[in-house]
């Protein structure tokens, strides 16, 4: 669109300009989500052990143990820890329903000054809404897949 | 009638090239203030800010009111300083990050000054010196005031994401300065200019909006760096110098990332700057134990940066003429979700200090 800078002179640029990039740290990152989310996701497992032990069935425990860790994500928000974990560890804090909890906690929180209703409420999905509406578009299309090669209940 | 035709007449005759101005009067730097957030405070220049305050709120309820005030306070004690009023100053002009410019004008509802907002993102400073220096020397003010403000916080929740929320920073991004700074313009027949070694303002390049095509709000260093690069040689070559003439050239804040790709861009076409080249954006941080990937940013990194080391190196004697050339970056969080790239402006101002009469 700019006739200033030509489209030939700018790939050339982003080409140039690549080589000074740092290198981003992969192993480092790979290492750091793996054991944070790691160790997110063996408390949670301790958790469903821990609610089986009391005697709830394998659903129920699920059930209550996704709902601590999610308490917790938020808690963990709220505090002024969580963002700091997520600096340091990438999608091992992101990918695990506490993170969940924290894309929805930290736009709640930060938005509260603009309003219960202006800002809180509507900000709220903000980050957590195209996760949400592409989830279920995603589980839809992948149920009408199954259902035309097994049909229901197969 | 007449009016019209004189002015058709008039030659610029204070022009050079295409780009550049010169200021045969001098306009002088009067005084300066400066107000740092807390982790600015801790950094290598944080005992040469004038005010460190003690939490990123400073009493207020959000962060946006913080960055008022803080730029309110850089304002009134810069006028202060130097003995002056408010009823003393005959404009100021004001430069922030928020959406719509109110860091500038909620402060400005507070003071008693015609006010002038104006916007070049982290490149405002430089534009602001500019347009303060160009009223003194059309006889259009006689004390301006040039103040800029930025904040981590709000610059963070309006143009990337919630501050809470875990995201990790690519080793590209730059962090944006809780900072406020203000100079106050004079000439030294001013009953506010007071004796010994003068800042004054010798010239200045204006720079043209240049878009490389980068479009990745975490590496603005890369999007700037030609548009600097541009406005440097363009400088050069309007008032026939070479990087020599200066004893430091400093950038706004292009960054680890940024810096080199100028340096380079600028060695290229035969002007060798690259040991007199400073970027404020690597002055006001530790890298390393600061935690700012590539540096700082934002529309004071330059103006803090200025008046708490630049200044003070002038007046101190150690540089004698420097070139400091704030770059900015135009996109807004509306412009790169539209899949926009990133347009980069940078305009720079030339000082030298005299010694005292």
């Amino acid at each position: 669109m700019s006739s200033k800078v030509t489209s030939d002179a700018k790939s050339r640029y982003a080409r140039d300009a690549a080589k000074y990039r740092p290198p981003t740290p992969y192993l480092r990152n790979f290492l750091a989500a793996f054991f944070v989310g790691g160790a997110i996701c063996a408390a949670g497992q301790i958790l469903h052990a821990v609610f089986v032990a009391q005697g709830l069935d394998d659903g129920e425990a699920g059930a209550r143990m996704a709902a601590s860790v999610i308490a917790l994500g938020a808690l963990l928000t709220g505090l002024g820890v969580y963002d700091i974990l997520g600096r340091f560890s990438g999608a091992g804090s992101a990918v695990p329903i506490s993170g969940f909890a924290n894309s929805i906690v930290a736009p709640a929180m930060e938005f509260a000054r603009e309003g219960f209703v202006l800002g809180t409420a509507a900000q709220m999905f903000v980050i957590a809404g195209p996760v949400i509406v592409y989830g279920v578009i995603a589980a839809f299309i992948s149920a009408a897949v199954r259902y035309f090669i097994v049909g229901i209940g197969g | 009638m007449k009016v019209a035709q004189a002015a058709g007449q008039l030659k610029a005759e204070r022009r050079l090239g295409q780009k550049s101005v010169y200021f045969p009067g001098r306009p002088a730097v009067l005084s300066t203030f400066t107000v740092a957030g807390p982790m600015e405070g801790q950094g290598p220049l944080g005992s040469a800010f004038d005010t460190i305050i003690p939490d990123t709120y400073y009493g207020e309820r959000c962060w946006e009111k913080t960055e008022s005030k803080m730029l309110k306070e850089a304002i009134t004690h810069c006028i202060q300083e130097a003995g002056a009023s408010e009823r003393d100053i005959d404009f100021m002009l004001t430069g922030d990050l928020l959406s719509q410019c109110i860091g500038g004008s909620f402060a400005a509802r507070e003071l008693a000054i015609p006010h002038l907002g104006i916007y070049s993102a982290c490149a405002s400073f430089g534009e602001g010196l500019i347009l303060a220096a160009m009223a003194l020397e059309g006889g259009f003010a006689s004390h301006a005031v040039v103040a800029v403000s930025s904040h981590h916080d709000s610059a963070e929740r309006q143009f990337r994401f919630p501050t809470e929320l875990g995201v990790q920073r690519p080793p590209t991004a730059q962090w944006t300065a809780t900072l406020a700074a203000a100079v106050l313009l004079g000439y030294p027949t001013s009953p506010y200019a007071r004796p010994g070694p003068r800042v004054r303002l010798t010239g200045a390049t204006i720079g043209e909006v240049i878009d490389i095509g980068i479009k990745d709000p975490y590496d603005m260093g890369t999007a700037m760096a030609p548009a600097a690069c541009d406005t440097l040689a363009t400088h050069f070559k309007d008032f026939g110098i070479s990087p020599s003439h200066y004893d430091a050239i400093i950038t706004g804040d292009l960054g680890a990332v940024g810096r080199e790709i100028a340096v380079d861009l600028l060695e290229s076409k035969g002007l060798a700057v690259r040991n007199r080249f400073e970027d404020c954006a690597l002055l006001l941080y530790d890298r390393r134990r600061q935690g700012v990937q590539a540096g700082g940013s934002g529309t004071a990194c330059s103006a803090g940066v200025f008046c708490a080391y630049l200044y003070r190196m002038m007046l101190e004697g150690r540089w004698r003429r420097i070139l400091l050339a704030p770059t900015g970056s135009l996109h807004s969080p509306t412009s790169y979700k539209q899949g926009e790239a990133i347009p980069a402006v940078c305009h720079a101002v030339a000082f030298e200090v005299e010694t005292g009469d």
